[in-house]
């Protein structure tokens, strides 16, 4: 079993990264780009075969460790 | 005076010889307290965490840090009122564990900054700033590429209103909201700070003006009953 983490920066928070991103998109002539957020992506290779007791323990994870909830948000998928 | 101070080592540490000079200069008896250790020595006056790049600033910087067996005992005796200093990557480990509010993020400009500030001590009620006068301007270095402090407007806020603020930048380097350089606990015995006073403690530095920080935590020890166990 497989769980895949995304952790983004909440609304609201400043990216920098992502507004260096855009800008270079732009610079690149891709100027439909209004808006880019940077995030990053966490898999996980997970023993056992329950998905929803899997899905609250990696949710605990996230909250422990795996995402700065003061600035980002994070989602979770069991695959 | 004499007083006891803990220097904590991480792997990727890389100012903590430099810390530990300073304190000593400044009368410290001091012990350096590796990360793998669950208990800190008896009878500290001082946690100290120093800069650097604990675990490769892997996942975020400071937070891997954050988690070691060593660092739950500092929160512990940060509760119990104990003396916790921390330093650029230290700052961001105090965040980490959430001692101190809001986070670091990516400097403004992207870019990692090595240079030497001038910092106004924003407010002399603590026992690292005893030192100093409120709006003491001092030069201080900094080298750091997440420095940029932010919080929400009601953390900010709460900081302002508690005279929690520490050190600003004259001139804000890295974004940091109301140009935030270090920031103090509620109780006042945590302090969090991006700038290295240990690196200006010497005439060979290029600036002395980080001894004042050392000295005053001398000065509020044999004041005050600040021990904390």
């Amino acid at each position: 079993m497989k769980a895949v983490v995304h952790v983004t920066l909440r609304n609201g928070v400043l990216d920098p990264q992502g507004d260096a991103v855009r800008r270079s998109l732009g610079s690149l002539g891709f100027a439909e780009v209004e808006n880019v957020r940077v995030g990053k992506m966490i898999e996980l290779d997970l023993t056992g075969e329950d998905r929803a007791g899997a899905e609250v323990r990696v949710a605990q994870m996230c909250e422990k460790l795996l995402a700065n909830t003061v600035i980002e948000k994070y989602t979770v998928e069991i695959i | 005076m004499s007083f006891r101070a803990g220097v904590l080592v991480f792997p990727g540490s890389n100012c903590d010889r430099d810390l530990a000079v300073a304190l000593r200069q400044a009368g410290a008896d001091v012990t350096m307290v590796w990360h793998k250790d669950t208990d800190l020595p008896a009878g500290l006056d001082l946690v100290a965490i120093p800069g650097g790049f604990s675990f490769g600033d892997y996942l975020r910087c400071g937070a891997i840090a954050a988690r070691s067996p060593i660092t739950r005992s500092v929160v512990a005796f940060a509760n119990r009122g104990g003396l916790v200093l921390g330093i650029c990557n230290g700052f961001q480990v105090l965040i980490e564990t959430g001692l101190l509010p809001g986070a670091l993020m990516r400097n403004a400009g992207l870019k990692f900054i090595c240079a030497v500030e001038t910092l106004v001590v924003a407010t002399a009620d603590s026992p690292f700033t005893c030192g100093y006068a409120a709006g003491d301007r001092i030069r201080v270095p900094i080298a750091h590429h997440d420095g940029n402090y932010i919080a929400d407007d009601d953390t900010l806020a709460q900081l302002e209103g508690e005279n929690r603020i520490a050190f600003r930048y004259a001139e804000n380097p890295n974004g940091s909201r109301n140009s935030i350089a270090g920031i103090l606990s509620g109780n006042r015995r945590v302090l969090g700070m991006m700038p290295h006073p240990e690196r200006a403690v010497d005439a060979v530095h290029g600036g002395t003006d980080g001894v004042a920080l050392f000295g005053g935590i001398s000065l509020a020890l044999a004041e005050g009953a600040l021990q904390g166990g």
